[in-house]
């Protein structure tokens, strides 16, 4: 019964064969590609641990079934950038020291992306609107806010 | 000679701190953990002070039950106040020792020596020794003495620096760092099928049902009362945990009802009673009285991640790796619970989401180290649901306060009575209570009753119930509640949040009573000069108006504490805008921690503290309809990022200073305590009942 899914992960073609279709993208992510950026919060697509960019949109993958993301193309985290050649998004993050736990930030690294990619110039407040579907327990709001609206300045610098 | 400070005198072997096996590399052990409070960061700040080594150069092993300092846990706003402390008692103590060899080596003087880069200099030239050349001849398997000199004022690089943390990187980059991403070869994934209350039996079991759910192979392994699946699919495994909720019965099942969330069911239960202080008058001599009694329910530490824990069971040693706060205190737990010698157990702390206290993390290792055992040679890892982690880790109690105070001729209170009832603050494994899964298992030791945080520790309920300020006499009644309807234990603060919102908005209440502007009151009972110095700063910060009228759904509110009676100094102004709801518009913090290692670091906790703070008071109660009702982020929502306001946070004097105060939790309380003074200079009515919801607030305009 198993059944092969072809999709594009950070650029790369990628083949998984599995029994059940139902299985969440993000345990394909997780457990098959073995791509542990992407986090598991809590399987309810509720606090945003979770989200990917699928063709470019915001996703939470943790009960998304991995038929629908068949054929799609899929950024994880570890496709923004890397420590020698980090996304202008995660190196304001550093900058700001924007996180505690750390844990959310895959998720919010996300959605600040596909924000930034719609609206290039928000406002703090359109930030903050677009990060509601991400849940910070720590406490380290407006730093990351702080951080969105850097890189944000940083890509319009960029790419004018 | 200075006394040492309590980790390192409990843990004196200087090899147990510092090492220098490798050339180039300077290995410090912290018994404390990393949580997301960039602990692990200071500690390299200290060690590469005291050492004069390169920070590059420093490696902080942290978190292990071999050759580590045990520091109990990373808790209480201590790991600098005690723990950083002790390492840089210890790395003095190390360089001084390095320093006496060198002089020996070198044929001079110590105090001709100083060091650079781990390299001795004579007269300020290179010597040709360093500390590893040295490390053959100098026995770290000595005791500290406290004899090394700290470094002074002035003389620190990295002490009171923004350093960048060491553990961020991984966290932006995607990178496995978390407790929840570590496989082990063969490892099997397992849920538990959760014993809904600690009394609870399994009736029956539907197996065939669970294996339906589970769409792949799965397998049970039962202990008594405690019921697992295991199975080498997570997405399997998941979905039997999810389903066997449905197809496993149980009797004795408790079912606490709504009344049993609210403080005010507390009082009147069975309680073990304590006074801390003089007697309460029976006569108040002609004084003005004046009572109030405030509230708050239970609290999750609402973790982002559900908790997690592996554990491998090979020729007779139990391997765990977990996200609590203790390696140490589990170590031990695991030991009586499963019947082994702490010595066949090792613990490995790996970071998870942050925790914020006590939350399921110890249970969830305990799970894996139970399905474990049954499966030798097997590593188990174990991932809760996320309902899971909202109904079984352990609250925060409710607490019911009342306060009654005796006023002076300028209505100044000159006799004050805090009476607390609250469920214990500690239920952590540490103190002999149980692991989640005890409660499930056979032939169990029985367990301690439940006992609060002790006064020298800093208590639990009657954390900050005694007021800073300037009171003749004043006395602590604690009710502590012996049985809960839910389990109880540790979350940020303890008592002082709730003790802290009544005893804060109690003195705003007196000021309004008294005629005089909430600032000023506080000023005018407070001889502490660095409380003064906070309030006085925060006043300035927010451009507080002395006696500015409130009302129209605009206020504004002050309140002050000092976390313990003996940390961080805070105070806290908070802007907002009342309706039907509360919107915070804008928080400023005068904090006075005294060293601060990395005050960036420093500032990121005060600020968490005070949004964690504020979502408690807008949003937070854990709800009992039939079980715990609040069991996903609907029903337990938290403050959001367009809700969090925009706060400032002033350091008084942060690296003037030589001692550590212990800021992480300094915040949560005046926060609280400002936002409901806030909402009263709004409306004109005082809310006295965490949180201050909608429905709360709705009926308090309807009362008016």
């Amino acid at each position: 019964m198993a059944k092969t899914f072809d999709f594009t992960v950070n650029g790369k073609p990628i083949t998984v064969t599995l029994d059940n279709e139902e299985t969440p993208l993000l345990d394909v992510l997780r457990n098959e590609l073995g791509l542990m950026g992407t986090r598991f919060g809590c399987g309810l697509e509720q606090c945003g641990c979770c989200m990917a960019l699928i063709d470019g949109q915001p996703e939470k993958c943790c009960a998304k079934p991995v038929w629908s993301a068949a054929g799609k193309s899929i950024t994880t985290v570890e496709g923004l950038g890397t420590p020698a050649l980090p996304h202008p998004l995660q190196q304001a993050f550093l900058d700001e020291q924007a996180g505690q736990c750390g844990y959310c930030l895959s998720g919010i690294l996300i959605s600040a992306k596909a924000l930034l990619a719609k609206n290039p110039s928000p406002t703090r407040a359109e930030i903050a609107l677009a990060l509601d579907g991400n849940i910070c327990r720590c406490g380290s709001h407006n730093r990351i806010l702080r951080a969105v609206e850097k890189a944000a300045a940083v890509m319009r610098g960029i790419h004018p | 000679m200075n006394a040492l400070p309590g980790p390192l005198n409990d843990n004196p072997r200087l090899d147990l701190w510092v090492s220098f096996a490798e050339t180039g590399k300077v290995v410090v052990n912290t018994g404390r953990v990393e949580l997301g409070q960039g602990v692990l960061t200071a500690m390299a700040q200290i060690a590469s002070d005291e050492l004069d080594v390169d920070m590059a150069s420093v490696m902080v092993r942290s978190g292990v039950t071999d050759n580590m300092p045990n520091e109990g846990y990373t808790a209480g706003s201590q790991s600098i106040q005690m723990g950083g402390q002790a390492m840089a008692q210890a790395c003095a103590d190390v360089r001084a020792l390095f320093l006496e060899q060198a002089a020996k080596a070198i044929g001079c003087n110590a105090n001709e020596l100083t060091v650079r880069g781990g390299k001795f200099l004579r007269n300020g030239a290179l010597s040709g020794q360093d500390y590893w050349t040295l490390n053959g001849a100098v026995d770290l398997a000595v005791n500290a003495t406290g004899r090394g000199q700290r470094k002074a004022i002035g003389e620190r690089a990295h002490i009171g620096r923004n350093d960048a943390r060491t553990d961020l990187p991984g966290k932006l980059f995607g990178e496995p760092v978390f407790i929840h991403d570590m496989r082990l070869a063969g490892m099997k994934h397992a849920r538990v099928v959760r014993q809904p209350n600690k009394d609870a039996t399994i009736g029956a079991i539907d197996e065939a049902a669970i294996r339906r759910a589970a769409k792949g192979d799965i397998a049970f392994v039962r202990s008594g009362d405690f019921l697992a699946i295991v199975g080498d699919d997570e997405p399997a495994v998941e979905r039997a945990g999810a389903a066997a909720v449905n197809h496993v019965t149980w009797t004795n099942v408790e079912m606490p009802t709504p009344l049993q969330q609210e403080a005010n069911w507390l009082v009147q239960r069975p309680v073990i009673d304590c006074l801390l202080g003089s007697p309460e008058p029976s006569d108040a001599q002609g004084r003005e009285r004046f009572e109030a009694t405030y509230s708050r329910g239970y609290l999750a530490h609402a973790s982002i991640s559900p908790s997690c824990g592996l554990a491998e069971y090979r020729d007779g040693h139990l391997t765990v790796w977990t996200h609590c706060q203790g390696v140490f205190p589990l170590r031990g737990a695991l030991a009586r619970m499963l019947k082994l010698d702490a010595k066949a157990i090792t613990v490995h702390h790996v970071q998870g989401s942050g925790c914020y206290g006590h939350n399921g993390a110890d249970d969830a290792t305990a799970d894996a180290a139970v399905i474990a055992m049954q499966m030798p040679g097997t590593p188990i890892r174990i991932r809760w649901r996320r309902e899971e982690e909202f109904v079984h880790e352990p609250k925060s109690p409710a607490m019911l306060v009342k306060v009654r105070a005796l006023l002076d001729a300028d209505g100044k209170p000159s006799d004050w009575t805090a009476e607390i009832w609250s469920g214990n603050h500690n239920g952590r494994p540490g103190g002999g209570n149980a692991l989640l899964a005890g409660y499930a298992l056979p032939d169990q030791e029985p367990f301690p009753q439940a006992n609060d945080v002790p006064e020298a520790a800093g208590g639990g309920a009657t954390r900050n119930a005694d007021p800073l300020y300037d009171i003749a006499d004043k006395r602590i009644i604690h009710h502590m509640v012996t049985e809960t309807p839910v389990r109880v234990s540790a979350l940020r603060g303890l008592g002082a949040m709730p003790n802290v919102f009544a005893l804060e908005c109690a003195i705003d209440e007196l000021a309004g009573r008294a005629g005089v502007d909430p600032v000023a009151y506080r000023l005018s009972i407070t001889s502490d000069p660095r409380a003064r110095a906070v309030i006085e700063k925060v006043a300035v910060m927010s451009n507080w108006q002395a006696n500015a009228s409130g009302g129209a759904g605009r206020g504004r509110g002050i309140a002050f504490s000092r976390y313990k009676n003996r940390a961080a100094y805070a105070a806290i102004i908070v802007d907002l805008e009342v309706d039907e709801e509360i919107r915070l518009h804008r928080i400023w913090c005068a904090t006075d921690g005294g060293l601060i290692v990395n005050p960036d670091g420093a500032i990121n906790q005060l600020e968490g503290g005070v949004i964690q703070s504020a979502s408690w008071v807008l949003k937070e109660q854990v709800r009992l309809d039939g079980g715990t009702a609040s069991f996903d982020w609907e029903t337990y929502p938290v403050l959001k990022f367009s809700e969090v306001p925009m706060i400032d946070i002033v350091l008084i004097n942060p690296t003037n200073s030589d001692v550590p105060l212990g800021v992480g939790e300094a915040t949560a309380g005046p926060t609280a305590a400002a936002i409901g003074n806030a909402v009263s200079h709004a409306l004109g009515i005082r809310l006295r009942d965490l949180p201050l919801t909608r429905e709360r607030i709705m009926a308090a305009l309807l009362q008016e």
